[in-house]
C-alpha cells in the first residue's frame, strides 16, 4: 500500500492527511474531545475544520459506517481512513479513536469511586448530556443542507428523513428495520433518477 | 466501581468471552449499545461475572467521558478482570472484550469500504451511498430527539430539553467549539440549576 488511492471525486481540490501519523493525531484529539458522542465531533473536525471532506462525502461514507456491523462512528473512522492510505490508513484512524481514550477511561472510572455520590458531579454529567443530545440532532440539521443537492427532488428526500424520524423518534421502531424500509425505498428511488 | 465479587476465570472462560463478544460484534449493526441486552443476560444474569451495578456504572461511565461509546466494552472487560482477582487480569478483559467487539465487524467494514472505493462510479454504489443519505439524516436527527429525552419525566425536567435545544440551535447556527457548549452544560448541571 505505498500508492494511496486517489482522491475522492470533486471540482475543488481538498487538503487531505499527510500521513498515517497525520491521521491518527487527528482522530486522538477527535475522540479526546466527543463526550457523550464523538459524531459531531468527527463532522465538525473532517468537514468543518480540516476540510478533508466535503458535507456529501461525510454523509455517504457515514451512510456504509451505519448500515455495517460495528460502532458507528468507529466504523466511521475506518472508513475515512482506508479512503486516504488503505488498510494502514485504517488501522491509524482505528488506533487513534480507541488507544487513548480507553486509557483515559480506565482512569475515570478509577477515580469514579470517591465522586459517584456527590451531586454536582451528577448534575454536570446531566447537563453534558442534555449538551450532547442537542449536537447530535444539530449534526443532523446542518447535514440536511445537503439534501438540496441530493439527485431526488426535495419534498421526496425531506419526507424519507421525516419518516425516519416518526418511525425511531417516536414509534421507537426497531433500527434494522426503518434502514431496509426508508433507506431500501431511498436507494430504489435513487437508482433510477441516475444515470446509468 | 465496587469490586465487591470474587469470581475465578478458567481459560476456558476467556476463550468463551471472545467468542461471545466476536458473535456480539457481527450482531452490532447499529452501533455496540444496541446489543447491550445480550451483554447483561451473558455477564450478569448467566454467568455472575459482574454485579448490576457494575454493568450499569460501566455504561454511564463510559458515556460520560471522552471517546466512542464503545468503550464501555473495555470497562466491562476491565471490571471483569478486576473481580478475577488482578490488574492483570484486568488488562487481559481489556483486550478480550475490545478485540473480540471490533475484529469481526472492522473486517467487514474494511472489505465494504474498499469495495465501494474501487467500485465508486459503479450505478448500484451511487445509488446506495446518496439513497442512503435522507434515511441517515433522520436517524441523527432522532438520536438526539430520543437522547434528549430517553427515561425522563417532562414535568419536572424541562430545563435540560431547554438546554438540549439551546446547543443544538447555537452549534447549529455558530463555529464555536464545541467544548465551550459542553463545559456551559457541565457549569449549569454542577451549580443544581437541571
Amino acid at each position: 500500500m505505498t500508492q494511496p488511492p486517489a482522491p475522492p471525486p470533486g471540482s475543488v481540490p481538498h487538503p487531505r492527511p499527510r500521513s498515517r501519523r497525520d491521521l491518527f493525531v487527528a482522530f486522538t484529539l477527535l475522540a479526546l474531545q466527543g463526550f457523550g458522542g464523538v459524531l459531531p465531533v468527527v463532522q465538525r473536525e473532517m468537514v468543518e475544520r480540516r476540510r478533508w471532506m466535503t458535507q456529501e462525502d461525510f454523509v455517504e461514507e457515514w451512510a456504509v459506517a451505519q448500515t455495517m456491523p460495528g460502532p458507528n462512528v468507529v466504523n466511521l473512522s475506518i472508513v475515512i481512513g482506508n479512503r486516504y492510505f488503505g488498510v494502514s490508513g485504517a488501522l491509524a484512524a482505528l488506533a487513534g479513536m480507541l488507544l487513548v481514550p480507553s486509557l483515559v477511561v480506565l482512569a475515570l472510572a478509577t477515580v469514579y469511586a470517591q465522586f459517584s455520590d456527590n451531586p454536582r458531579v451528577a448534575g454536570a454529567l446531566r447537563g453534558m448530556g442534555a449538551v450532547t443530545a442537542g449536537m447530535i440532532a444539530a449534526t443532523g440539521i446542518k447535514l440536511a443542507a445537503t439534501l438540496t443537492r441530493h439527485p431526488l427532488p426535495l419534498p421526496v428526500t425531506a419526507t424519507l428523513a421525516g419518516l425516519a424520524i416518526v418511525a425511531l423518534a417516536a414509534l421507537r421502531l426497531p433500527m434494522p428495520g426503518v434502514l431496509a424500509v426508508v433507506g431500501g425505498i431511498g436507494c430504489v428511488l435513487t437508482w433510477r433518477r441516475l444515470t446509468p | 466501581m465496587s469490586g465487591d465479587l470474587h469470581i475465578v476465570l478458567t481459560w476456558h472462560d476467556w476463550i468463551d468471552l471472545f467468542a461471545h463478544y466476536m458473535v456480539l460484534s457481527l450482531m452490532s449493526v447499529g452501533g455496540a449499545i444496541a446489543t447491550t441486552g445480550e451483554m447483561h443476560r451473558y455477564l450478569v444474569e448467566q454467568h455472575g461475572w459482574l454485579t448490576q451495578q457494575q454493568f450499569t456504572d460501566a455504561i454511564a461511565i463510559a458515556q460520560a467521558a471522552p471517546g466512542p461509546n464503545v468503550l464501555f466494552v473495555a470497562l466491562i472487560g476491565w471490571t471483569v478482570g478486576l473481580n478475577a482477582g488482578s490488574y492483570l487480569a484486568a488488562v487481559l478483559g481489556v483486550i478480550v472484550t475490545m478485540v473480540g467487539i471490533m475484529l469481526p465487524s472492522s473486517v467487514i467494514v474494511l472489505l465494504a469500504a474498499s469495495w465501494g472505493q474501487r467500485n465508486r462510479e459503479l450505478r448500484a454504489v451511487r445509488a446506495f451511498k446518496q439513497g442512503m443519505a435522507p434515511l441517515v439524516i433522520g436517524m441523527l436527527i432522532s438520536t438526539g430527539i430520543v437522547l434528549g429525552g430517553a427515561n425522563r419525566d417532562p414535568a419536572n425536567e424541562w430545563p435540560l430539553y431547554i438546554v438540549s435545544v439551546l446547543a443544538a440551535v447555537i452549534l447549529w447556527r455558530t463555529r464555536i467549539h464545541l467544548l465551550w457548549l459542553l463545559g456551559a452544560g457541565a457549569l449549569v448541571g454542577a451549580l443544581g440549576w437541571l
